[in-house]
């Protein structure tokens, strides 16, 4: 108790080095810390960017590419749903609810998305949020469209804004869907997901757009057919990419999923979007193993900082060290007392580091959102966290054992006669 | 207070000390004595083993022959650790100068004997205190003390829980004249008061009549003088 007392006085009284190194060690703890809570934001946004949905279902191709292009608006689809099929499967006793997708077209870079009302209503992220218009409305005719903010935002798109969809993912040009410009009826609100980045039209909006592009590419000129002349039955959609599907009881998910696999008709598939998400963040393993390595690398060196810190004092020192031991304290109470030293340092530097932390999230919280459309919270402290803790600490003892044994050492041969 | 079993306080026979093998001796010495409770003025020139000696009486260092028993114990026969014990619950020891933890005040700079052995008692501090006039310090950093005032509360620290020896390594050369006698006289007086025996060593041959006891190191210590400092 004497020597942690001692250890305390001694820090206090070289205030300003002590407080830079606590400060250097808390900001380092901060930063490792900082890191842990933006890999589990990540994860947690990554994870949440779809809820409340027990299958994707697809035509058979790869799972993962499946969830790309229906979840994250990435890569294209190889194959489609026949309407008929998805109707089907919507109508289906145990189902819920459906949303179909319909892909393929894009605009200006940004993914088309053809779906109907439901998604609207139905769709879900982030556990219960579900998307909100920031302006206007749902898109009804087959000429109306809604945006995400995100593309709103950079094209600078407003209600009543005219576009004109391109077929593919090329660049505005010859592929253009000309002879049916879309009018912007609504302006999603900010939603920090994929869904930001896309455009949204009806199915028969899709319909519309490729009626006479059945090969793929534009019509004839002179026969391009104009809206006005588009029958009911041009507008039917016969088939979509991918939907979405929600079990009316959960338990049923499974044995959907198998009879989705194994539908007659057309080969389909279906994907369960938590365990499809899980195997895709594994493949980002790496991106955290680094981060978590960088954020070890930057504790080192602010226990480095302390070494040094402490280190330098040990000249100065040399006479106090005399006196403790004139006064019977024997030389390991010497490195005992230094030891205690680099501990306190650590041990309040942890303390204000997980202080910052803290305020560094809620500082930051608005701007990362709004920049990065990542939702940066502090998950509350984890076993992990307290090993991590744990481990500075045990890292500040044996990096505090070079200048304590240091002072042992020094101790042992300078005994009772005192250097100035 | 003196040790009951032991008539006398530091007895020394035939010590012989170096730093190393390969060394060259630095303490030859036949037999040196102080009796209980007795203050004992050793001359002791720059470069002729003074602070050695000392370290080998307050057991900082062992003796490669001879017997050193201080306090009746054989400090041959302790461990490091043992040693370190005994010196700071049985001797209070002054330095020439910046005797002080610089971290720590005056009250706290005088009771750290006590904090690390539990045998010294803190009682007499404001005892002992007063009787060397620094009182009205004791809650004073000890940077804002002048140099007398510092040494004056190391004799504190020295006498408190009343250590039956004091050993004063040049406690005076760091003081003017005026200051030097009234520190002496101080610290003699307290010393008598508390039975301690006193192991004075200086440079300077005029203070040794105020001692019980005078002796010369040159002439004690057999060892060629390493080369003046």
């Amino acid at each position: 108790m004497l020597l942690l007392s001692l250890a305390w006085q001694s820090l206090r009284n070289r205030r300003v080095t002590t407080l830079l190194t606590v400060i250097s060690i808390a900001l380092s703890v901060a930063l490792l810390l900082g890191v842990e809570a933006l890999r589990a934001s990540a994860r947690e946004s990554f994870a949440s960017t779809i809820s409340g949905t027990d299958l994707i279902v697809g035509a058979r191709g790869g799972g993962l590419q499946l969830l790309l292009y229906t979840v994250f608006r990435m890569g294209t689809a190889t194959n489609n749903v026949k309407f008929s099929s998805y109707e089907e499967w919507a109508k289906h006793p145990a189902v819920a609810w459906t949303i179909p997708y319909s892909l393929g077209d894009s605009h200006r870079g940004f993914r088309v998305v053809g779906t109907n009302a439901d998604f609207y209503d139905k769709y879900r992220f982030r556990k219960t949020r579900k998307p909100e218009f920031a302006s206007g409305r749902v898109p009804v005719a087959f000429t109306e469209t809604a945006m995400g903010s995100d593309v709103a935002e950079k094209l600078g798109y407003r209600v009543g804004s005219k576009i004109v969809l391109t077929h593919g993912m090329g660049a505005a040009g010859i592929m253009d869907h000309e002879e049916n410009p879309f009018t912007v009826v609504g302006v999603l609100a900010k939603t920090s997901t994929p869904i930001d980045r896309s455009i949204y039209i009806t199915l028969e909006g899709m319909s519309a757009v490729h009626v006479g592009w059945q090969g793929g590419a534009p019509p004839e000129p002179g026969e391009e057919i104009p809206a006005s002349k588009l029958t009911a039955e041009q507008l039917r959609p016969e088939a979509i990419t991918a939907f979405l599907l929600r079990a009316k009881s959960r338990i049923d998910t499974l044995r959907i999923q198998r009879d989705v696999n194994n539908y007659l008709p057309e080969p389909l598939m279906g994907i369960i979007p938590g365990v499809a998400m899980g195997e895709l963040w594994s493949t980002v393993k790496y991106a955290e193993v680094a981060l978590e390595i960088v954020g070890g690398f930057v504790v080192l060196v602010g226990l480095l900082g302390m070494l040094v810190a402490i280190y330098t004092t040990l000249n100065e020192r040399r006479r106090e060290m005399a006196i403790l031991r004139a006064l019977g304290a024997g030389p390991w109470k010497i490195l005992a007392l230094f030891l205690m030293e680099s501990l306190l340092l650590a041990i309040s530097g942890c303390a204000l580091g997980v202080g910052l932390m803290y305020a560094g999230i809620a500082a930051l919280q608005g701007v990362v959102e709004q920049q990065f459309g990542l939702y940066l919270r502090w998950q509350g402290f984890q076993p992990d966290h307290a090993i991590y803790l744990g481990t500075v600490l045990v890292a500040s003892v044996l990096i505090g054992m070079v200048p304590a044994w240091r002072a042992y050492r020094n101790t042992l041969a300078d005994g009772l006669s005192v250097r100035i | 207070m003196s040790n009951p079993t032991s008539p006398t306080s530091i007895a020394l026979e035939g010590v012989e000390f170096s730093y190393g093998p390969r060394q060259p001796l630095i303490i030859d010495l036949a037999s040196f004595e102080l009796g209980a409770g007795e203050s004992c003025f050793l001359y002791g020139p720059s470069g002729c083993g003074k602070t050695t000696l000392l370290g080998l009486i307050a057991g900082v260092l062992k003796a490669q022959r001879g017997s050193v028993r201080v306090l009746g114990e054989d400090l041959g026969a302790m461990s490091g650790a043992k040693r370190d014990a005994w010196r700071g619950s049985k001797i209070g020891y002054i330095f020439q100068m910046f005797n002080l933890i610089p971290y720590l005040d005056v009250r706290d700079n005088i009771l750290l004997p006590t904090r690390l052995h539990s045998s010294r008692r803190a009682d007499d501090l404001q005892r002992i205190a007063t009787s060397l006039g620094i009182e009205k310090l004791l809650n004073r950093g000890v940077l804002e003390l002048s140099v007398g005032q510092q040494q004056r509360v190391a004799a504190a620290r020295a006498l408190i829980g009343a250590p039956p020896l004091v050993i004063a390594d040049e406690p005076t050369s760091s003081l003017d004249s005026a200051h030097r006698e009234r520190f002496l006289e101080l610290l003699l007086e307290q010393c008598k008061a508390a039975g301690a025996a006193l192991l004075f060593v200086s440079h300077d041959q005029s203070l040794a009549t105020l001692f019980e006891k005078q002796q010369s190191l040159p002439e004690l210590n057999r060892a060629a003088p390493v080369e003046a400092a």
